[in-house]
C-alpha cells in the first residue's frame, strides 16, 4: 500500500460515477455496493421477520387466545417462513459478504457477471414484492407455511398465486448468484492461486453454488406446478385427479433440504475465515476443510426423504434416507473438530468476531445432534411436528447461519465501512442474544419430547411452564438484536477510523485499504503460497 | 471503467444456466415417469390420439432450425454479416412454424374438449387427465422456451445489424445458439414421451 500513497484511488463508497445519490447504488455493478443493498434489503427483511415471530411467541405466552387467532397465527406463521428461508438465510451469507467479498478475496476486480449480479439483486426485490402483494391483496393472507404442501396449497383461500410466484422468483435470484460466483472462481483467480490456495470461505461459496444452481430448479418447476394446479386445476398432486401429493414433498424437499446446506456451508465458511485469523494459526486441515464442504454439497443432495419419514415411504427408502442422513453428518463434524484443533496451543486474540465463532459453534453443536435424534427412523415418528423439529432447525437455521452472519458482520466491518465497532456494546449485545437464543429455544425441545404439536397458536395447559421461559427469552433475543443492530449503525457514523487490517488477517482483503478501492487491486497480486500463513 | 472481457467465462455460464433448465425439465421427467408408472394403460391409449405425423414434422423443423443457427455461427466467423444474417431469419421463421403447428395441435384437442379441468376429460379417467395435463403443461413450457429464444435471436440480429457481433467477438450468437439447442434436445425427449411411446 505504501507504494501507492501518492495516487490515492477513491473508494468505493465515495467514489463517483454515472449516477448519484440512491441511482448510484441501485444502478451499480459494482460487486460492493450490490452486496451492501442485499445486507440492507435482508437486514430490513430480517428484522421483519424476527418482528412476526416475536408476536408469534407472545400469542403463545398462555394457553387460548391471546393477542392472535388461529387464522392470524396460520398467516403469521407462514409469511414468517417465507421471508426468513427464503428472503434471510438462503441469500443471507452469499449475496451480502459472498458478493463483498469473494472477488476481494481470490483477488479479482468484480465477480464474472456484474450485470447479472445487479439482476438477480432485482429479482430477489421482485420476489419481495410479490410476497408483500400476497399479504395486502386477496380475501385472506397465504396460510399454508413456506412448504406449500399440496393439496392444501391450491384448495386454501389463501391467496397463494403472488406468494409461490414470489418464492420462484427468488429462487431464479439465487440460481444467478449461484451461476456468477462459479464462473467468477472458475475464471477470475488472481494468478499463482490454485485451488488450494483458494480461502475456505471462496470454497464454501463454490460448493454451495452447485447446490444453488443444480436443486434451486427443481423447486422452481415444482412451484410452477402449484401455480398450474391452482390456475388450470390439472391434478399433478390432487389425490382427486389421480395426482399423488406425496410426489410433490418428494420435489420440494429435493431442492429444499440441499437448500439448507446453502444456508450453513457459508456459515462454515464464514467461520473457518474468523477462527485462524483470532487464533494466529494455520486452519488445522485445510484440505479436510475444502473436501468436507464438497462432500456436504454431494450428500445433501440424497437426504431429502428424512423430512418424510411418516409420509408412508417404503421401508427400503426409509433406512436408505436415514443411513444417508447419519453419514451427511460426518463431514459436518470434521468441520468442528478442525475448528477446535485450530485452537489447540494457539495465541488467540479475544475479539467480538471470535466469541461469535465459539458460540456458533456451541449451539451448532446442539442443532446438529439434535438433527441425528430426528434423523433416526424411531425417534422421529414420536418427533415429527413438534417442537422439539422447530428446535431444531432454529438452532441450525438461525443459530448457525444467524450467528456466523453477525459474527462475518462484525468480523468484516471495518473492511466495508472503514470503521471501528464500539467492542464493548457489541459483546454486551452478542451476551444479551445469546441468553436469549437459549432461553427461547432450548425449552422447545422439552415440549417437543413432552409432545407439544407445532403450527398451533394454542396448546394445552401441561405445556404452559415451557412456554412462559421461551417466551421470555424471545424477549431476551429481541433485546440482544437491538443492541447488536444499533451497535453497528451507531460505528457507522461515530466509529474510530479503521486501518487496513485491523485483526492481522491474512487473506488478501486485508491487503487493500479500508474501504476497499472502487478497482478492489491497484495492481492485481500475485499469489505464492495457501492462505492463513501465519509464522 | 472497461469492459472485460471474457468469451470462455460467457461461454462456461451459458453452460451453466443450460443445465439449470435441464434440471427445470428434469422434474418434469419424474412426474411424467411416475404417472406413467402408475397409469401404463391409460397413458398408452392416450398417446395414440397425438398426430405422429404434426408431431415429427416439428421435430424435422426445429432440428432444421437448429442446423441453421449453427451455420450462422460460421458465417459470422467467416465475416459474411448477410449470409448469417438470412440464417438467423430461417432460424426465427423455422420456430415461428412450430409455434403455428403446436398451436393448431392444440387447438384440435382444445375443440374435443380435451383441456385440463374440461368434464370431458375428467370423465375419460385419472390416467388421461394426467396425461394431458401433462401434455400440455410440457409442450406449453417448451413453447414459452422457443417465444424467449426467438426474442433472444431477434435481438441478436439486431447487434448483427449494428455490427456489435463481427466475426472477432460472436459469442452472444454462439450462446444463443446453445440455448436454441438445448430448446430443441428438449423436444427430442418430449417427441417420443408424448406421441412416440404408446
Amino acid at each position: 500500500m505504501s507504494a501507492h500513497e501518492g495516487m490515492q484511488e477513491p473508494n468505493y463508497l465515495e467514489f463517483k460515477g454515472k449516477y448519484k445519490g440512491i441511482y448510484s447504488w441501485i444502478f451499480s455493478t459494482d460487486h460492493k455496493r450490490i452486496g451492501l443493498l442485499y445486507l440492507f434489503s435482508i437486514l430490513s427483511l430480517f428484522v421483519i421477520g424476527a418482528t412476526i415471530g416475536l408476536l408469534m411467541k407472545f400469542e403463545l405466552i398462555a394457553p387460548g387466545k391471546t393477542i392472535m387467532d388461529a387464522k392470524a397465527y396460520n398467516a403469521f406463521f407462514t409469511l414468517h417462513g417465507i421471508i426468513m428461508i427464503f428472503a434471510v438465510v438462503i441469500p443471507g451469507l452469499p449475496a451480502v459478504f459472498g458478493n463483498f467479498m469473494l472477488p476481494l478475496q481470490i483477488g479479482a476486480k468484480d465477480v464474472a457477471f456484474p450485470k447479472l449480479n445487479l439482476l438477480s439483486w432485482y429479482l430477489y426485490v421482485a420476489g419481495v414484492l410479490m410476497v408483500v402483494i400476497s399479504q395486502f391483496t386477496g380475501d385472506q393472507a397465504p396460510d399454508t407455511g413456506w412448504t406449500f404442501y399440496a393439496p392444501y396449497s391450491f384448495r386454501t383461500a389463501g391467496n397463494m398465486l403472488p406468494a409461490v410466484f414470489g418464492a420462484f422468483l427468488l429462487g431464479f435470484s439465487s440460481i444467478l448468484t449461484g451461476l456468477n460466483f462459479l464462473v467468477t472462481i472458475h475464471r477470475m483467480r488472481a494468478p499463482g492461486m490454485t485451488w488450494l490456495r483458494m480461502p475456505l470461505f471462496p470454497w464454501t461459496l463454490y460448493a454451495t453454488a452447485w447446490i444453488q444452481l443444480l436443486a434451486t430448479p427443481i423447486v422452481g418447476i415444482t412451484l410452477l406446478m402449484i401455480v398450474a394446479e391452482r390456475l388450470f386445476n390439472i391434478g399433478f398432486f390432487d389425490p382427486t385427479l389421480g395426482g399423488d401429493p406425496v410426489l410433490y414433498q418428494h420435489l420440494f424437499w429435493t431442492y429444499s433440504h440441499p437448500a439448507v446446506y446453502i444456508m450453513i456451508l457459508p456459515a462454515m465458511g464464514a467461520i473457518s475465515e474468523i477462527i485462524p485469523t483470532f487464533a494466529r494459526k494455520i486452519i488445522f486441515g485445510y484440505k479436510f476443510m475444502v473436501a468436507s464442504s464438497l462432500l456436504i454439497a454431494f450428500v445433501g443432495y440424497f437426504v431429502w426423504g428424512h423430512h418424510m419419514f411418516t409420509a408412508n415411504m417404503s421401508g427400503k427408502a426409509l433406512y436408505i434416507f436415514s443411513l444417508l442422513t447419519f453419514l451427511v453428518a460426518i463431514p459436518s463434524a470434521i468441520k468442528v473438530f478442525n475448528w477446535i484443533s485450530t485452537l489447540y496451543k494457539a495465541s488467540i486474540y479475544l475479539q467480538t468476531p471470535f466469541f461469535w465463532a465459539m458460540a456458533f459453534i456451541f449451539v451448532f453443536m446442539i442443532g446438529g445432534f439434535s438433527g441425528l435424534i430426528i434423523g433416526s427412523l424411531a425417534a422421529d415418528v414420536h418427533l415429527h411436528d413438534t417442537h422439539f423439529v422447530v428446535a431444531h432447525f432454529h438452532f441450525i437455521v438461525f443459530g448457525g447461519t444467524g450467528f456466523a452472519f453477525f459474527g462475518a458482520a462484525h468480523y468484516w466491518f471495518p473492511k466495508i465501512t472503514g470503521k471501528m465497532y464500539d467492542a464493548l456494546w457489541a459483546n454486551i449485545g452478542l451476551t444479551v442474544f445469546f441468553i436469549g437464543f437459549i432461553t427461547l429455544y432450548m425449552p422447545m425441545f422439552f415440549l417437543g419430547v413432552a409432545g407439544m404439536p407445532r403450527r398451533y397458536f394454542d396448546y394445552d395447559e401441561v405445556f404452559h411452564t415451557g412456554n412462559i421461559i421461551s417466551t421470555m427469552g424471545s424477549w431476551i433475543l429481541y433485546s440482544g438484536l437491538s443492541i447488536i443492530i444499533t451497535n453497528l449503525f451507531v460505528s457507522l457514523k461515530r466509529g474510530v477510523k479503521a486501518p487496513a487490517d485491523p485483526w492481522g488477517g491474512s487473506t488478501l482483503e486485508w491487503t487493500i485499504p479500508s474501504p476497499p478501492p472502487v478497482e478492489n487491486f491497484i495492481e492485481t497480486p500475485i499469489i505464492t503460497k495457501g492462505p492463513y500463513s501465519y509464522k | 471503467m472497461e469492459e472485460h472481457r471474457d468469451d470462455l467465462a460467457s461461454k462456461t455460464g451459458m453452460w451453466l444456466f443450460l443445465f439449470t433448465e435441464m434440471l427445470l425439465f428434469g422434474g418434469l421427467f419424474v412426474v411424467y415417469s411416475v404417472y406413467r408408472y402408475i397409469n401404463a394403460d391409460a397413458f398408452h391409449l392416450a398417446a395414440q390420439e397425438l398426430s405422429v405425423p404434426v408431431g415429427t414434422i416439428n421435430t424435422i423443423i426445429l432440428l432444421i432450425s437448429s442446423a441453421t443457427i449453427a451455420m450462422s455461427v460460421t458465417a459470422i466467423r467467416k465475416n459474411n454479416k448477410k449470409l448469417s444474417l438470412l440464417l438467423l431469419g430461417f432460424t426465427i421463421l423455422l420456430g415461428l412454424v412450430f409455434l403455428g403447428n403446436k398451436y393448431f395441435e392444440w387447438g384440435h384437442h382444445i375443440k374435443e374438449n380435451i383441456y385440463p379441468g374440461s368434464p370431458v376429460l375428467a370423465s375419460r379417467g385419472q390416467g388421461d387427465v394426467l396425461f394431458y395435463g401433462l401434455y400440455y403443461f410440457m409442450t406449453g413450457l417448451h413453447a414459452l422456451h422457443i417465444i424467449i429464444g426467438l426474442v433472444f435471436i431477434g435481438f441478436i440480429a439486431r447487434l448483427i445489424i449494428k455490427d456489435r457481433i463481427v466475426s472477432d467477438n460472436y459469442v452472444l450468437l454462439e450462446n444463443s445458439g446453445l440455448y436454441w439447442h438445448l430448446v430443441d434436445l428438449i423436444w427430442i425427449f418430449l417427441f417420443p414421451l408424448f406421441y412416440l411411446i404408446t
